[in-house]
């Protein structure tokens, strides 16, 4: 969109009255920029699980540009100003949400925002404070639904939000994981919005039926706050995995279940001990106390930096069991085979992690 | 004995509520189908002569709700539509009790009523979607067999519960009566006049910090529509009636081009349980709970059973918005204009920083 910029900067150097003439030609390319998100708006309200789809294949590109909302994809074969796109990008896109010009589905996911700024954060978290990598990625299926199980660590439920960042960049398909969280989460004002605007919802059946049958990727932690409350004495034990209403979910829809092994999530709050009563007082699951945290005060929030690895085991297929749903012994069995691909790839990963903070 | 309706369509039907907006537009869609032969709009004695000339064809009875049973008889009347629910107390017509005694009092009497109609054939009520109550642990999406999994804080909730309730005892009852029963979703619109659509039109508009509800609408027309076939076609069942898709409070605040204010849930309940007390203000904590949870229903069912698909939310409230511009505080274009004037600001600035160094 710079291109004519570029041209005429050569024949007008030193001419006062260029800079009044740049807006002109400059002004289409915004323009464009706004008309986007309604020609994209258009086929969205009609079919609500599409929406995710389209978005999804655009932040290919984008992973470099930094911002969102890229005019168009032939970026490469225009050497224009990178930074001048930039700056309009940003701009349209802070118009379109002050306008509110954006697409919410029914769950409050909102792709735009997720895009433009979750992501970005948590791709320095993972990518740069954690040097997360990825494997078995392949087992995650390109389209169609999946139920994403893994281990939950780490005081803090970052573990969910890194393997969901992780997980839409380096998927093939840029798929979103639309996590399930406790009703806890969705209690507490700012944090509940934050998850629904990042695709998360209520763990209960319905919702996860719902998600499954609208072909999306929903992740998954059974051990809950059991597991991510634990003590660092325990770190990679894992837990119960309560009811198994997370089988049940993917055995009535026929979705795959795929298990995924998260390492590094338990050093980065260790937590030394639970203070009982005072988490009982503030009606918490658990009340903290890590090498850092109440010791330090805000400080000790920084998440300490050790060395992830995440491994995506082969998917247990159950299209085949959709009868069993509500029979407790098919749900109990496939709950276990899960817990014990996810705790031997545990294992592994660790010896291949001697050191917790290595790089 | 009046010559009952052929084609589905009922001899004589009754209305409730006609004195006010919904009911008196359905009287009047109803007074308008030819296969009718009579529309009896029942209200209470001391309303208003409001939707007069909307009511032209429409016979009025002024009635005491008690009164309803013989005159349900009398009338040989095949069909009633019962839309006499009032949404927020008012504080001029006796507050919250009145609105109680309308709301489920009221609503037992018109059923006890219909009970004894013996030419009855069909039962239309209006409910709404606060029938699925508030609670953190609700899923994302209502279907109709969803239960409420915590009775609701606010007075009408508590009451579209117990008005279902007695909707259910009277399925049983008279199981030879089409009955139906339709959870509407807010309405608005460009004409109506609502709880919501009063809250919107403000240019600065309270909202509930740290939460960013989901809303689903219904566009007035669209309910008007769905009731009247309610009437005319048989639908046995309850249905969510709601325009598909979902906006955001903040995002319906934004393209309103209105001033979200968020205020503390603690203190905004407060101030709702002050208002009421001191008789002022409309907003209750139905409104703070519809801001702090959000509600959005599955629609499919009625899309399947009618072959009718409302507005979507979004396009109900676009319609809102081209409605009531008056007090708009942002516009699209401002923000566009602004968009560009930075732009330009910022291309001139770099451009002279360029033209500098070479």
């Amino acid at each position: 969109m710079s291109g004519p910029e570029e041209r005429r900067d050569p024949q007008s150097v030193g001419r006062f009255d260029v800079p009044q003439q740049v807006p002109a030609p400059d002004a289409e390319p915004a323009r464009r920029n706004g008309h986007r998100p309604a020609a994209q708006a258009a086929p969205t309200p009609t079919e609500p699980p599409a929406s995710s789809a389209p978005p999804a294949s655009m932040p290919a590109d984008e992973v470099d540009a930094g911002l969102p909302g890229g005019t168009e994809p032939a970026v490469s074969d225009r050497p224009g100003d990178h930074w001048d796109r930039k700056v309009a990008n940003g701009l349209a896109f802070l118009r379109r949400r002050l306008s509110g010009d954006y697409e919410v589905d029914e769950f409050g996911f909102d792709s735009e925002l997720t895009d433009a700024v979750f992501h970005p954060l948590l791709r320095l978290l993972y990518r740069d404070w954690f040097r997360t990598e990825v494997s078995g990625v392949e087992h995650v299926p390109v389209d169609g639904p999946a139920l994403v199980v893994g281990n939950h660590s780490g005081t803090v439920a970052l573990d969910a939000l890194i393997l969901s960042a992780a997980l839409h960049d380096k998927h093939p398909a840029h798929r979103y994981l639309r996590l399930l969280g406790a009703d806890l989460v969705f209690r507490m004002p700012v944090v509940s919005e934050l998850a629904r605007k990042t695709g998360g919802t209520v763990a209960c059946n319905p919702d996860a039926e719902r998600l499954l049958g609208g072909g999306d990727l929903v992740g998954v932690f059974p051990e809950g706050f059991k597991g991510i409350g634990k003590l660092y004495a325990d770190r990679y034990k894992l837990q119960r995995f309560g009811r198994g209403g997370f089988v049940s979910a993917a055995l009535r829809t026929g979705t795959p279940i795929v298990p995924v092994a998260i390492v590094g999530g338990e050093e980065i709050y260790p937590m030394l001990a639970d203070m009982k009563p005072l988490a009982r007082l503030l009606k918490l699951p658990y009340f903290p106390v890590t090498p850092t945290f109440p010791l330090l005060g805000p400080l000790g929030m920084v998440p300490l930096p050790s060395k992830w690895l995440i491994e995506f085991c082969p998917p247990i297929p159950t299209a085949h069991l959709t009868d069993s749903a509500d029979d407790p012994l098919v749900v109990f069995n496939l709950a276990d085979q899960v817990r014990e691909t996810i705790q031997q790839t545990l294992h592994t990963l660790l010896e291949r992690r001697p050191d917790p903070f290595g790089p | 004995m009046t010559p009952g309706g052929t084609s589905g369509a009922p001899g004589v039907v009754v209305v409730t509520g006609v004195g006010r907006y919904l009911g008196a537009h359905v009287a009047a869609r109803l007074a308008a189908d030819p296969r009718i032969e009579r529309v009896i709009g029942v209200d209470a004695p001391d309303s208003g002569i409001e939707f007069t000339d909307l009511l032209d064809r429409v016979e009025r009875i002024r009635v005491d709700s008690g009164s309803l049973g013989g005159l349900l008889a009398d009338l040989d009347v095949d069909a009633v539509v019962h839309l006499a629910l009032v949404t927020s107390p008012d504080p001029q017509h006796g507050g919250r009790s009145a609105m109680k005694d309308q709301n489920v009092i009221g609503s037992m009497q018109m059923l006890a009523a219909c009970q004894r109609a013996p030419r009855l054939r069909k039962l239309v009520v209006r409910s709404s979607t606060a029938a699925y109550g508030v609670s953190f642990r609700d899923p994302a999406v209502f279907t109709e067999e969803t239960e409420p999994r915590e009775v609701p804080r606010g007075g009408f909730g508590r009451d579209i519960l117990d008005l279902e309730g007695y909707v259910r005892g009277f399925r049983r009852r008279r199981s030879d009566v089409t009955a139906t029963v339709l959870r509407f979703a807010p309405f608005i619109g460009s004409t109506a006049d609502t709880t919501l659509t009063r809250y919107f039109s403000q240019p600065f508009v309270p909202t509930v910090f740290g939460r960013d509800p989901r809303l689903q609408f219904l566009h007035f027309d669209d309910a008007l529509e769905v009731l009247y076939r309610s009437i005319v076609e048989d639908h046995p069942g309850t249905y969510n009636v709601a325009g598909p898709g979902v906006l955001s409070l903040s995002q319906a605040i934004r393209r309103a081009g209105r001033v979200a204010v968020p205020v503390l849930e603690p203190g905004l309940s407060g101030a709702a349980a002050l208002a009421r007390t001191m008789g002022f203000g409309r907003y209750g904590l139905d409104q703070v709970d519809l801001f702090v949870h959000g509600r959005v229903v599955d629609t499919s069912r009625l899309e399947q059973e009618y072959g009718f698909t409302p507005r979507s939310t979004a396009e109900a409230f676009e319609d809102f918005i081209r409605a009531h511009h008056g007090g708009v505080v942002v516009t699209r274009d401002q923000l566009a204009a602004a968009e560009q004037l930075v732009l330009d600001g910022i291309r001139q600035v770099r451009s002279a920083v360029r033209e500098r160094s070479s």
